[in-house]
C-alpha cells in the first residue's frame, strides 16, 4: 500500500502569446487561461497508477489560491483520492518557501499516523522554472530524492525508478519513503472520464493555511523578449522551391 | 574570492573524454562573475589517475586556475547527492564565492543539493549578468519567453546560479594558463548515496544523445499527419546525416518516442541547421530550438511563428517539399 502525495502548480498557459499583468510582476493568464506542467501531469499519472497497483492512495495538494482548486479537480478526474489546497499566493513563494509548506503537510499527516509514503513533484514547474522543489523537500524531510524520473514501480519497500533525459537509461533502486521529480516522457497520462469528472466536481478539497513567513522569489522584475524582426527569406512555395532549398542546404555546408 | 563552475564530460570519441559545449559555455560566463579566478570540478569519471588529456585542454584554454577531481571510487556511477558533497568540498577547498554549472538536468540537479544543504538560492537559467553591485542577472523563465532579474548575492557564503545552454558562445580566455589538478577528499554517508544509478541500460530504439549530438537535426510536427507519414522525414535525416526531432503534438499523439521531442520539457538542441517541417513553433517548441545556428521552416502556413522566426522557410505541403528535395539530391 504505498500512499502518494503529488504536488501540481496552476500556470498560466503560454501556448500561444505571453503577456504580462500591468504591473509587469507576473505573467497574465486571464485569457488563454491556465495549466499545469506536462511533468505534472505524469506525476499525476505515476501517481495513480503506483496508488492503484499497491492498493494505495492518491492525494493531490497545490499551494495557491482559490482558482487553483481547478488544477486539484483536473488531478481528482483523473483518480487522486484527495485534494488538499495551501491558502497562499503563489507568487509570493519562492521554491524554498513552497517546499517548506509542503513539508508541513507531509509532516502533518505523519504525525496523524497516515504518512506519505512517496511524493512526487514535477522536475520543474512550468512558468518559474525553478527545478528545485523537489531537491529542498528531500532535504528537509531527509528522504532520498530522485529528479527526472520516468518510469517508476514499487518493489516491495523499494522503488524501481528509471530516467533517460541525460542519454542511455539510468536505473535506481531507493528506497522508501522517497521524493521524485518526475519528467514528461515516461507515462502516458490518462484523460478523465464522465464519471471521474463528476466525482471531482463534487470532491471535497481540504484547505490548509501554511504557518511559516514566506522568503519570496526574489523577482526584481519581469520583460518578455520582444519578438525579433523577421528576417526570413523566402524560397518559395511547394515543390518548386526544391532547388532553391538544395542551394542553401549547399551553402550551409550540410549536403556535398 | 573565486568562482567554482560543476564541469561535465562529454566523449569525444578517438580523443577520449573532453569537456561538454555547455561546459566551456559557463567557464566562459564565469568570468563574467566578481571573482578573481576560475576553478572547475568534474565529477562522474572514471575516477582516479590524471583526468583525460582533451579535459584539462578545455581547461588550460578557459584559464582554468585549479581542477579538482575526486579520488571517491563509488561517485563512478551518478549519485547527486553525492557529487554536491564533492563540489561543496572543491568550493571550500578553493575559497568559492559563486558556484555554477550549466543548466543541464545534471547540471541543476547538482546545484540544487548543494543549494538545499545551505539552504541557500539557486536562480536556474541564467543568461547575463545586468548590473555589477550589487550584483544581479537576468534568467530564462517560461521556457525562454520571458527574462526575471534577480540578485546573485554571495551573503550565505556561496552565491548559486545555473546558466542556460548556449546564452553564451565559448570563447578561450585572455591569457590561458596551466591548470592544477587538485584532489577532493569527501565523507559520504548512507543518505548521500541512497539515490545512485544502480545500472545504465541501452534504451530501445535510441536515446537523446542522437538528438542532443547531431549538425542536422529534421524536425517534424502535426503537419507530417501521421505515425505512418515520416518515411520521407527520416529519409532527409539520413541523407543530410542528421536526427530526427519531434514537437509534443508528435510525442503526444504517440506518432513517435519521447526521446525525439524538442523544447521545454524535451531537448534542447543547437544543431548547425534545424529543419522544422510542419511546426508551428510555439513558445514551449521554441525553447529547444532557437539556439540552432540556421533555422530552415517548411509549413503550409505563411504566418507560422516558426516561419516568421526562420531563417529560410518554404511555404507549402512538407510532403511535397521534402519528396521534390530528395530527388534534387539525388
Ligand atoms: C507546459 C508545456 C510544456 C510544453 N513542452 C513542449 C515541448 O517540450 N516541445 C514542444 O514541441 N511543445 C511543447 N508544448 C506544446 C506547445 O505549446 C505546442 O502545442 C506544440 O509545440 C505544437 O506542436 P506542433 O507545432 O507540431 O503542432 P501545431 O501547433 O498544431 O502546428 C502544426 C503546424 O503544421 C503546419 N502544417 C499542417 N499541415 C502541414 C503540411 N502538410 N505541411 C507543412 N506544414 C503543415 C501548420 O500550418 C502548423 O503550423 C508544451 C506545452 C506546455 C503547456
Ligand atoms: N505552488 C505550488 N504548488 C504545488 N506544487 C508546486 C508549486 N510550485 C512548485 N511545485 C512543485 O514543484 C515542482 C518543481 O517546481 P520548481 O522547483 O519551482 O521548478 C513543480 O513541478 C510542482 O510539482
Amino acid at each position: 500500500m504505498t500512499d502518494v502525495l503529488v504536488c501540481v502548480k496552476r500556470v498560466p498557459d503560454t501556448s500561444g502569446e505571453v503577456v504580462l499583468s500591468a504591473d509587469g510582476s507576473g505573467v497574465d493568464g486571464r485569457y488563454a487561461g491556465y495549466t499545469m506542467s506536462s511533468h505534472e501531469e505524469c506525476a499525476v499519472e505515476i501517481a495513480v497508477s503506483v496508488a492503484g497497483d499497491t492498493g494505495g492512495s492518491v492525494t493531490v495538494l497545490t499551494l495557491g489560491d482559490d482558482d487553483s482548486v481547478e488544477q486539484l479537480r483536473a488531478a481528482l478526474a483523473v483518480g487522486a483520492d484527495e485534494a488538499v489546497r495551501i491558502d497562499a499566493p503563489a507568487d509570493d513563494y519562492g521554491p524554498a518557501d513552497v517546499a517548506a509548506a509542503i513539508a508541513e503537510v507531509v509532516r502533518a499527516r505523519e504525525s496523524e499516523g497516515r504518512p506519505f509514503d512517496l511524493v512526487l513533484v514535477g522536475n520543474d514547474a512550468a512558468d518559474t522554472g525553478d527545478h528545485q522543489v523537489g531537491i529542498r523537500l528531500a532535504h528537509l524531510l531527509d528522504r532520498p530524492v530522485v529528479a527526472g524520473a520516468q518510469e517508476v514501480a514499487v518493489v516491495g519497500d523499494r522503488l524501481d525508478v528509471r530516467s533517460s533525459v541525460s542519454g542511455p537509461t539510468e536505473v535506481f533502486d531507493v528506497p522508501l519513503p522517497a521524493v521524485l521529480t518526475v519528467w514528461e516522457g515516461g507515462v502516458e497520462p490518462r484523460y478523465p472520464n464522465i464519471s471521474g469528472r463528476m466525482k471531482a466536481k463534487k470532491a471535497r478539497v481540504e484547505v490548509l493555511e501554511p504557518s511559516g513567513v514566506p522568503q519570496g522569489s526574489g523577482r526584481l522584475g519581469l520583460r518578455v523578449l520582444p519578438p525579433p524582426a523577421s528576417n526570413v527569406e523566402v524560397l518559395g512555395e511547394g515543390k518548386a522551391a526544391a532547388p532553391r532549398l538544395v542551394d542553401v542546404l549547399r551553402e550551409l555546408g550540410v549536403v556535398r | 574570492m573565486s568562482v567554482l563552475v560543476v564541469v561535465e564530460p562529454e566523449d569525444l570519441g578517438d580523443e577520449g573524454a573532453g569537456l561538454s559545449v555547455v561546459s566551456q559555455e559557463v567557464l566562459t560566463f564565469a568570468r563574467t562573475l566578481p571573482g578573481e579566478d576560475v576553478d572547475a570540478v568534474l565529477v562522474g569519471l572514471p575516477c582516479g589517475g590524471a583526468p583525460p588529456e582533451a579535459v584539462l585542454a578545455h581547461c588550460r584554454e578557459q584559464g582554468v586556475r585549479t581542477l579538482h577531481v575526486t579520488p571517491e571510487h563509488r561517485l563512478e556511477r551518478y549519485a547527486a547527492r553525492a557529487w554536491a558533497r564533492v563540489v561543496e568540498g572543491a568550493a571550500e577547498a578553493g575559497g568559492a564565492a559563486y558556484l555554477v554549472a550549466a543548466g543541464t538536468a545534471r547540471g541543476n540537479e547538482v546545484l540544487a543539493h548543494v543549494a538545499a544543504a545551505r539552504g541557500v538560492p539557486m536562480p536556474c537559467n541564467v543568461v547575463a549578468v545586468v548590473q555589477e553591485e550589487p550584483l544581479e542577472v537576468e534568467r530564462q523563465v517560461v521556457g525562454g519567453a520571458v527574462l526575471e532579474r534577480v540578485a546573485l548575492q554571495a551573503e550565505g557564503g556561496l552565491a548559486i546560479a545555473s546558466v542556460a545552454g548556449h546564452a553564451v558562445a565559448p570563447e578561450p580566455a585572455p591569457s590561458p594558463g596551466e591548470t592544477r589538478v587538485e584532489e577532493v577528499a569527501v565523507e559520504l554517508t548512507e543518505a548521500d548515496l541512497a539515490a545512485q544509478v544502480v545500472r545504465v541500460e541501452a534504451k530501445e530504439g535510441g536515446d537523446t544523445s542522437a538528438l542532443t549530438g547531431a549538425n542536422v537535426v529534421v524536425g517534424a510536427g502535426r503537419g507530417v499527419g501521421g505515425a505512418d507519414q515520416f518515411d520521407d522525414v527520416e529519409a532527409l535525416a539520413a541523407r543530410l546525416g542528421g536526427a530526427v526531432g519531434v514537437s509534443r503534438v508528435v510525442t503526444s499523439l504517440g506518432w513517435r518516442p519521447h526521446h525525439e521531442q524538442v523544447g521545454q520539457t524535451g531537448s534542447r538542441i543547437a544543431p548547425d541547421l534545424y529543419l522544422a517541417c510542419g511546426i508551428s513553433g510555439a513558445i514551449q517548441h521554441w525553447a529547444g530550438c532557437s539556439s540552432s545556428k540556421t533555422i530552415i521552416a517548411i509549413n503550409t502556413d505563411g504566418e507560422a511563428p516558426m516561419v516568421t522566426k526562420a531563417r529560410y522557410a518554404v511555404i507549402g505541403d512538407m510532403h511535397e517539399v521534402i519528396p521534390a528535395v530528395l530527388e534534387e539530391l539525388s
